[in-house]
Parts: structure tokens; C-alpha cells; sequence
């Protein structure tokens, strides 16, 4: 069964979609994910799918479970790269994920992982 | 079949005097703009042309076949005349004027070459009138066609023209705003700016709307939209240029500009947006 990989750098969790999303890859990345949150007790996670061109409501809802579940667990998520035509759609479904955190690319998005990070050891 | 035959001779044999009398119905019927618009010379070849086509095409009493080529060439005369017409900026009702004004002339014909035989000038000239008025409504057609055509060409070119994303600054791009948002051209305009911010990796876009006449409940609906969108691919976007009619209708209307930055000009905007870019202005 095919699993997308999450790879630990530090105290950051670093996952790449690089395959298109089907429902159940998004559930297997869910439970993958939150499991190793809490193993590794990683502060931050980026989630990279610039190279994801197509979505659908269902893995949008997806992404904006991912981050809720993360902050939970207290953990700081940055989803990067969105292409310009999956932001479109998201927004045509009605899907803006309030609460969720985006930056360019990963190298921003690393920068803002660790500003987010900073700004909770300091509460 | 006497009728059928009647008609085909008459625009065979008459069609000097059709062509004259044609001529003078169509000159006092036209106005001083249409005149000025096409030469005498020009109106005469293009009536003189349809003259021929006609006769060829009228067989039995009405028009052959519309896929015998001696139709499909009358069809495609008309056609060409319309859309000159469409493009020399002919009414409609002129154009159609253009064919219906034969009637007059080509009754009176009919009636003189008929004699006393009431009942066969009757059916000669209904068959006359079907197939003019044929012909005037395909003319009209294709001059709507052409017209139509002519329309969507400007409203594409209005289109790219209006859709500039300026670099600003290193990490600052600009989208002036000209002219009535619709959804089309909100969605070019998205599209091209996310595009940009793709391809330039800039943090911070600013949406001017100095040029945006009106705004209703649908275009702010857009530039939430825009907003939002840019916020997912991790972009910031300032709104400026908010004139104060168009504050105070976007509060009439209710809708809610919260979690967008917008300011008065583009001027302030960029001030915020190299603040939060790193830069700073001295002097």
C-alpha cells in the first residue's frame, strides 16, 4: 500500500505530496501524521504539495483537518506551495481553511514554522 | 405552371428596369448618414450582383434548393454584403431595407407582365414575397452574427488589455484596477495574479481598485475571493484605493472586508507592504 513519507528534521515534521490524492491516502496521511506528532514530539509540521494540481472538497477538507488536529496535539502546521489553480479552486468550493498557516515555499515556510514555534515557547 | 415561369422571366428580361427602378426606391429611402456611408456607384454593382444571383438561383417559382450552387452562391453574396455592412456600421433595419426595398419594383413588374389574370398575379407575387422575405431575414441574421462577433472581439481585447501586473518592489507586486469587474475578467485577473506571484515568489500583492467605478455585493464577493486565494499559496494582499463612496457602499452593503488590509491609496499600501517585506524608505 502506498503511503506518502514523513520525514523528521530537528523538531519539524517535513511531508511532501508528490502523488495525486485519493480519499484514502488522505486518511492513511492523517493517522500517519498525527501518530508521528506524537512520537516525536515535533512542534512543526510543513506540508509541501506544490506538487498537487488537482483537489477536490474532500482533501481540502483534509488539509484544514490536518491543521486543527496538529494544533491540538501542539503543534505549529504551514501548508506551502499551493498552486495557483488548486487556490482558485479551494476557493470556488467555499474551502478559504480559516486557521490554517501558507507560505510560498518550503524555504518560507520553514522561516514561518520557526517564527510560529518561537511565539509559543515565549507564552 | 405559368406562375413559376413568369417570375424567372420577368428578372431575366426586365432586370434593367428592375435594376432602375430599384435604384430610385432605395435612394429616396435611405438618410443623409446612410448616403454619405457608400457611393451610388458602389450601391448600383452590389444590387446589380444580386440581380444576377437571384435570377440564376429563382427556378419554378421559388428559390432552388439551398445546396445547388447557384443558392449557395446567393446566399454567400448576402452574406458578405451584410457583414461589410455590420462593419461600415449599418443599422440592421437598413441592411434588411436593403432587400426588402425590391419588392416595390419587382411587383410592379410582376403586375405589368401579368396582364388582367388577377388570380396567377396573386400567386406570383406571394411567391416573390417568400422568397425576398427569405433572403432579408437571412441577411439580418448574418448581420447580427457579424455583429455579434465584432462585440466579443472588443470585449476580449478589452479583456487583455486591462489585466497589468506591475512588479513594484523585490517581493511587491501591483494589480491596478481599470474599468466594471465582472466574473470573467475577475477571473482573468485572479488567475494572472496568482500566476505572477508563482513565477516572482513575491510575499505581497496590492489590489489598486482607484479605477473600479462601483462596487456592488458581487465584485467585493470577487476580491474577497482573490484575497482569499492568495492567502492560501501564502500570499499577503492589500486592498487600496477605496474611494469614499465606495467605503461607505461596502458598509451599506454589509459585507465584511475584516482580515483584509485595505488602504485609502496605493501610495499607503506600498508604505505597509515593505514594512512587512523587511525594507525600509529613509529620507
Amino acid at each position: 500500500m502506498e503511503r506518502i513519507p514523513i520525514l523528521r528534521m530537528g523538531q519539524f515534521l517535513l511531508v511532501t505530496i508528490q502523488v495525486d490524492m485519493h480519499d484514502q491516502l488522505a486518511l492513511q496521511l492523517q493517522d500517519d501524521l498525527t501518530a508521528s506528532i506524537v512520537r516525536h514530539g515535533a512542534k512543526g509540521a510543513l506540508i509541501d504539495i506544490s506538487a498537487l494540481e488537482m483537489v477536490d472538497s474532500f482533501i481540502g477538507r483534509m488539509l484544514s483537518d490536518i491543521s486543527s488536529m496538529a494544533r491540538v496535539l501542539d503543534c505549529a502546521t504551514v501548508v506551502v506551495g499551493m498552486q495557483p489553480a488548486v487556490a482558485i479552486t479551494l476557493v470556488e468550493l467555499g474551502l478559504s481553511l480559516p486557521g490554517v498557516s501558507t507560505a510560498l515555499n518550503v524555504e518560507r515556510g520553514m522561516s514561518l514554522l520557526r517564527t510560529l514555534g518561537f511565539q509559543r515557547n515565549g507564552e | 405552371m405559368t406562375t413559376t415561369d413568369l417570375l424567372a422571366s420577368v428578372l431575366r428580361k426586365r432586370s434593367d428596369a428592375l435594376l432602375a427602378e430599384w435604384m430610385n426606391t432605395q435612394a429616396a429611402g435611405l438618410d443623409g448618414s446612410a448616403r454619405s456611408r457608400m457611393t451610388r456607384e458602389e450601391l448600383e454593382r452590389e444590387c446589380r450582383q444580386f440581380l444576377q444571383l437571384l435570377s440564376k438561383s429563382v427556378q419554378g417559382g421559388k428559390l432552388a434548393e439551398a445546396n445547388t450552387p447557384e443558392t449557395q452562391a446567393l446566399l454567400r453574396y448576402l452574406e458578405e454584403l451584410s457583414r461589410t455592412r455590420a462593419t461600415q456600421g449599418f443599422s440592421s433595419s437598413e441592411t434588411a431595407s436593403f432587400i426588402f426595398s425590391f419588392k416595390q419594383p419587382l411587383f410592379v413588374a410582376l403586375r405589368s407582365a401579368s396582364g388582367k389574370d388577377a388570380d396567377g398575379l396573386a400567386d406570383e407575387i406571394w411567391a416573390a414575397t417568400e422568397i425576398l422575405d427569405a433572403l432579408g431575414l437571412h441577411t439580418v441574421a448574418t448581420f447580427q452574427k457579424a455583429r455579434e462577433q465584432l462585440i466579443n472581439r472588443q470585449q476580449r481585447d478589452l479583456l487583455e488589455l486591462s489585466t497589468p501586473v506591475v512588479s513594484l518592489w523585490q517581493g511587491i507586486l501591483a494589480l491596478p484596477m481599470i474599468g466594471t469587474l465582472d466574473s470573467a475578467r475577475t477571473q482573468i485577473v485572479m488567475e494572472s495574479l496568482l500566476q505572477k506571484i508563482v513565477e516572482t515568489g513575491s510575499q505581497i500583492a496590492i489590489i489598486d481598485i482607484t479605477g473600479v467605478p462601483t462596487v456592488d455585493t458581487q465584485v467585493a464577493q470577487h476580491l474577497i475571493k482573490t484575497v482569499t486565494a492568495l492567502r492560501l499559496m501564502g500570499a499577503e494582499c492589500i486592498i487600496s484605493g477605496i474611494r469614499p463612496q465606495i467605503a461607505q457602499t461596502i458598509v451599506h452593503l454589509g459585507v465584511d472586508l475584516q482580515g483584509v488590509t485595505t488602504k485609502a491609496n496605493l501610495a499607503d499600501a506600498l508604505a505597509v507592504a515593505l514594512k512587512r517585506t523587511g525594507h525600509s524608505l529613509n529620507g
